[in-house]
This record gives structure tokens, C-alpha cells and sequence, in this order.
């Protein structure tokens, strides 16, 4: 079936919306039911997800994140640190013969794989993460951060070493392929049942986090602007283009993005960093309140355990370090060693948390947008989160960091979000497709499939509120985590192989620098 | 050892020229001549995650498709009345390329015309026979 025949069928579709939904009412209550029915539907996955340890308040999973990024950096010897001059150098090009030249470098897989998961994460989820953890949360993210770099190594390493290859040169790969071949080659069992799980919940995430929160939170800035009006619209708009991109292959609206986003990127942390420079004497005491914080929680909901907790998941979140998504991105790189991708990959979690994310805590904290108790010096509390200055919370809260210090950084932000929100959502709705296509197949039809529920997907997001959107996005994206770990587990001695292998030849001059 | 020059050639008449008047000078000292088509590429552009993953396919069309329609055409045009004449096609920025071709085959000289294709970009960011007769280690040849 053509293009156009697909283009018709969903501009019926937009018209039978708009047709059934004539006026602000009837679309509010659409916005409503939407919500209802899917916080009703998704309730007891994210229950599963997020349960405490019995008698605690800690969720288990991030415990698994924790323990998981403890061990690899263990493991490999802190390569996270060892490794990033290394890291550095392969992304300049040292290390690239120039008779690949065209073949995509390893800055270019870097970009790429950083345009998915720079965004929403490092704006919005910062700002979840302080307004209920403190500034304690942002010395856990900032932590979670260095040690998923060793996370994010190993599942790219694996992710370019057992990656598929097709005749047109063309390559898929990612945890389902790793975890499949991989386990077939160490002769452990289960492996194609994990890698099924693996791509359900890698659809699920592409439909979560990937999507509907990007949506959702692109059509708050938008309200925030020209005022409220149902999120139902901003969606239908959100995903027609998205359904041009994905479906009619207008490449040139993903590149213009891919090219803006970097920029954007770029902007926000010059942006951060002068309002950091503006208020230099304040520097000292945030960092104060961030280790404080860290260690006693300041009065915060859950104490030590709230801050560590929001810390590790708005970090896991953001970063994507143990969640297998990168090994996706990462898996189409041409190059003759794959712990190279592992190396350039570490670096990742370093730029995305380490740096970004500390940039809109610090923001946050100095720019004082959290309202502290003056006889007791502790954070006032209203429905387990701070009270905000503005009573914002998420990008809101961010916005109002940023507007307070540079008035009009919210009109910028605004347009970030907006970009950033729609980069993820094209990344990820290429996971969820790997994910797709390795349980279905490739083909066409299957394929259109996936993309149109993603479209889909998009409206939802937009319509339903934060609470349970967010709730679902983070249960999808941890869930992946939980199978892809357990592979990284079991494959973890074959990257380690490949590491001393590597190493051994780059201290014998086997492996040569062409600059 | 035998005198080698680089010629470089981007499809324009211009490029052209510069050929004939290379292959004039070639066979005044009895040189061979390397002709050099380069596809513009730079390892820090930025890819989609779809362009990530079809590159090596384009990479290999390209190269084909430069071979087949572009370089065995032309030499075997001026291999009739000029033998010494090879053709390489590279990727990347087209001085430093030009600069790393006439090193490796250790070419005394390079041919190049003074506008390329694109005109406008010359303009913006300076043309390539600027910058090769401002870096290059050899004399440059540029035609008008």
C-alpha cells in the first residue's frame, strides 16, 4: 500500500476525532477518560515495577540498577575512569583509518545516540527529582551517573559484537540479538524467552518514556505559553509529523532535528552555566545543600533513602545506563572492534547526567526555587514534595530556575523542550521497531503497523496527565532494564574478553593512532 | 622515480580543464597523472538513527555509483590520448584529502580549478583552491 493511501486513511482518522469531539467540553472529558483509563490499565505494571523491599520504602529496581552499575564498574575496573581519556580520543578520530572515511564515526554514533537521550529527562526529571527528593537527589543522580557509564560500556560492547549483519549492509542489533546469540554461545538457557521479554518491554518503553511522557510534556510547555486548552490537539499535531517522519520518510525533518537539537543542547548548558557564573557566591553553599542533603535529606519525604531513591531513578531515566537502549543506537556503527563503542559509549552517561543534569540542579538550588521552612531550615513539605516559589513542578519548575535569572530563557526552553520531546520520541520509535521487528519480522505491513500505533500512542500522551503517564514511562523503561541486566550478567565475561584482548593490542602498538 | 601530479576533479567543465591542462604539463616532463574525485563528507556531521543504520549501504552505492559514472568515463576518455592517467575517489574534506593523496603517491604538483560547482560556498567559506595554495607542501596549479 502507497504512502498517500496510508496518509488518507489517518487524515479519516483526524476527522473522525474532530468530528466526535466539537467542542472544549466534550474534549476536556475525552482528556479525562483517556487518563482514567489509563492509569485503570497500567496500575498493576507499574505496582510490579516500582514494590518496595518488604518492611522498606526502597522500590527493588533501584536496587537492581544500583548493584547491577556497582558490579560492571568492578568488574572492568573502573573503565569508566581508565577509559575516558581513551573514549575521547576515539571520538576525535585518533584511532579512525582514513580509508573509512564515510562510514559513520564514532562521534557521529555518540551524537546520534545522545540525541535520544538528551532531552525531557535532563530538564523535566531533574526537576521531579529535586522538587520530591531535595538537593541531596542531585548528588545520587550525579553518582548513579559515573557508575552507569560502566553499565552503558558494557551493553554497547555486546551490542556491536552480536549485532545482524544483512546482505544490503544494513545492521539491527541491541540486547534481543545479544542476549540470543550471546547465551547460545556461553550455553546458557533462556535466552530467546529473556530477549522476547526484552523486546515486549522495549516496545512498552518506546510507548512510555519514549513517547507519550515526550508528548505529555511538550504539550505543557506549549499550554504554558498560549494558555490552556486539551492536550488531545497538540497530539494529533505532534503525531502528524511524527507519522511523516516515520512513515512518509521525511528524513529531512529527523535531520533538521538532529541538527538543531546539538545546538539547543549546547544553548542550555551556556545558559546554566551563566546563570551559575551570575550567582558564583551561591556555588558553595548549593554544593553544601547537595551533599547535605544527600546524606541527612534536609527534612525531605523519605529522608536519605527519598533523595537516593529519586536520585537513582530520574538518573537511570535520563541516562538510559543498563536499560539496553544505547546498544541499539550504538549497534549500527561500523568498526572492526566492538569494546570501541563500549568506550565511546561510556561516555554518555558522563555528558547526559554528570554534566547536564548537575547544570539544572545547580539552577534549581541556587536560583532558591524551593521554599525552606525559616524556623526549622528544612524544606516545606506539602503532598511529599517541596513546595516550589512558583508552585511549579517539572519542566514548570525548571522553566521558572531558568526564567528568574534570564527572563526570557522560558521562550527558549520552551522551543528546547519542544525539539527535545520530538527527537526522543523519532529515537525511540526506531527502538521500539528493532523491538518490533525482531518479534514480528520485517516487512512492511508489520512494520506500518508498529508506526501507526506509535502515532497513536502520541495522542494519548498528550491527553492524559502527568501522574500516571509518568508512573507508566518509568515502569516500561525499568522493566527493559531487568532483562537487559540479566543478560549483561551472563555476557559480561565475553566483554571482559574483548577488553584485555583490545587493551593488550593498544599497549603493543597492534592498534595504531592514524592522527 | 617518476614525476606524479594531482588533478582534482568534481565534475564541472572547470575541473575539466584543469585535466587537459594538467596532461599538457604531464607530458612536457613525463609525468602520470592522478585524478582525484572527492565526496564531500565530514565525521562530525550529525545522522539520524536511520542514516546510521543505511550508511554502509549508501557509503558502497556512492562509491559505485562515482566509479561507474563518474571516473571510468573520464579516464577512459583521456586514457586515448594520455596512458599515465589513473583515478582515485576518497572521502572527506577535499583539501585535506587533495593534500593526503599527493602525499601518499608523493606527486609534485597539484591541478585544480579556481571555482568548483559551488560557487556560493566558495564565497562563504573560501574556495578549495584557496586554502590548497595557502596549506598545501607542494606548488599548486590553480586554472582559471
Amino acid at each position: 500500500m502507497s504512502f498517500s493511501r496510508y496518509s488518507a486513511a489517518l487524515g479519516a482518522l483526524l476527522v473522525f476525532f474532530t468530528l466526535h469531539l466539537p467542542g472544549s467540553a466534550a474534549a476536556q472529558s475525552v482528556d479525562e477518560q483517556v487518563n482514567a483509563a489509563f492509569a485503570a490499565s497500567t496500575g498493576w505494571f507499574v505496582s510490579l515495577i516500582f514494590s518496595p523491599f518488604p518492611g522498606t520504602s526502597f522500590p527493588w529496581i533501584v536496587a537492581w540498577l544500583v548493584v547491577a552499575a556497582t558490579i560492571f564498574t568492578v568488574y572492568f575496573g573502573v573503565i569508566q575512569f581508565r577509559g575516558f581519556g581513551h573514549a575521547i580520543s576515539l571520538v576525535k578520530g585518533d584511532y579512525s583509518d582514513p580509508n573509512d572515511a564515510g562510514e559513520v564515526s564514532h562521534f557521529q554514533a555518540l551524537a546520534t545516540a545522545l540525541s535520544g537521550t538528551v532531552g525531557l529527562g535532563n530538564i523535566a526529571g531533574v526537576a521531579v527529582a529535586i522538587g520530591i527528593g531535595g538537593p541531596g537527589a542531585t548528588f545520587w543522580m550525579i553518582l548513579a551517573g559515573l557508575m552507569g557509564m560502566a553499565s552503558k560500556f558494557t551493553e554497547c560492547t555486546l551490542g556491536v559484537k552480536y549485532r545482524n549483519e544483512y546482505a544490503d549492509g544494513t545492521v539491527s542489533g541491541g540486547p534481543m540479538y545479544y542476549i540470543t546469540k550471546g547465551f547460545a554461545q556461553r550455553g546458557a538457557p533462556g535466552g530467546k524467552v529473556l530477549a522476547i521479554l526484552f523486546a515486549i518491554f522495549c516496545i512498552l518503553g518506546a510507548l512510555g518514556g519514549g513517547n507519550m511522557f515526550q508528548s505529555n510534556q511538550a504539550h505543557q510547555q506549549i499550554a504554558g505559553i498560549v494558555g490552556e486548552y486539551p492536550g488531545w490537539i497538540t497530539g494529533l499535531v505532534f503525531a502528524c509529523i511524527v507519522f511523516a517522519v516515520i512513515v512518509g520518510g521525511l528524513q529531512s525533518i529527523a535531520r533538521v532535528t538532529e541538527k538543531v537539537v546539538p545546538f539547543m543542547g549546547v544553548l542550555y548548558v551556556v545558559a546554566a552555566l551563566i546563570i551559575i557564573l551570575m550567582n558564583a557566591d551561591k556555588i558553595g553553599w548549593a554544593f553544601g545543600q547537595i551533599f547535605e542533603g544527600a546524606f541527612s535529606g534536609l527534612g525531605v519525604a523519605g529522608g536519605l533513602v527519598g533523595a537516593l531513591i529519586q536520585g537513582f531513578k530520574r538518573a537511570a531515566f535520563s541516562n538510559e545506563a543498563g536499560v539496553g537502549s544505547a546498544a541499539i543506537a550504538h549497534s549500527a556503527v561500523r568498526t572492526k572492534e566492538p569494546v570501541t563503542e563500549g568506550f565511546v559509549s561510556l561516555l554518555e552517561p558522563f555528558i547526559d547526567t554528570v554534566v547536564i543534569c548537575t547544570m539544572t540542579a545547580l539552577v534549581i538550588i541556587i536560583t532558591q526555587q524551593l521554599t525552606v521552612d525559616p524556623t526549622t531550615g528544612n524544606y516545606i513539605i506539602e503532598n511529599g514534595a517541596i513546595v516550589t516559589v512558583t508552585g511549579a513542578s517539572g519542566v514548570g519548575l525548571t522553566s521558572a530556575a531558568f526564567g528568574s535569572a534570564i527572563s526570557w530563557f522560558p521562550y527558549v526552553l520552551a522551543i528546547a523542550v519542544i525539539l527535545f520531546a520530538f527527537s526522543t520520541m523519532i529515537s525511540w520509535s526506531y527502538y521500539g521497531l528493532k523491538a518490533w521487528t525482531f518479534l514480528f519480522g520485517e516487512g512492511k505491513t508489520k512494520e506500518l503497523t508498529f508506526k501507526v500505533i506509535f502515532c497513536i500512542f502520541v495522542v494519548i500522551g498528550a491527553a492524559a496527565n502527568l501522574g500516571p503517564v509518568i508512573d507508566f514511562s518509568d515502569a516500561a523503561i525499568f522493566a527493559m532494564a531487568v532483562v537487559n541486566i540479566i543478560g549483561l550478567y551472563v555476557l559480561m565475561p565475553i566483554v571482559r574478553e574483548e577488553l584485555t584482548s583490545y587493551l593488550t593490542r593498544l599497549q603493543s602498538g597492534e592498534i595504531k593512532k592514524f592522527k | 622515480m617518476s614525476i606524479k601530479f594531482v588533478v582534482g576533479y568534481d565534475g564541472s567543465s572547470a575541473s575539466e580543464a584543469a585535466i587537459a591542462f594538467a596532461i599538457k604539463q604531464a607530458k612536457l616532463c613525463d609525468a602520470s597523472l592522478v585524478v582525484a574525485h572527492v565526496l564531500e563528507w565530514s565525521p562530525y556531521s550529525f545522522l539520524t538513527k536511520q542514516e546510521v543504520e543505511e550508511r554502509h549501504r549508501r557509503r558502497k552505492e556512492e562509491l559505485s555509483r562515482a566509479e561507474e559514472s563518474v571516473m571510468k568515463p573520464l579516464i577512459a576518455k583521456y586514457q586515448k590520448d594520455f596512458d599515465q592517467i589513473e583515478g582515485v575517489i576518497r572521502y572527506g574534506n577535499i583539501v585535506e584529502v587533495l593534500m593526503s593523496i599527493t602525499k601518499d603517491v608523493g606527486a609534485s604538483q597539484i591541478f585544480v580549478a579556481r571555482t568548483g560547482k559551488s560557487s556560493f560556498t566558495d564565497r562563504v567559506f573560501g574556495s578549495v583552491a584557496g586554502s590548497l595554495a595557502a596549506h598545501a607542501d607542494v606548488p599548486v596549479t590553480i586554472i582559471p
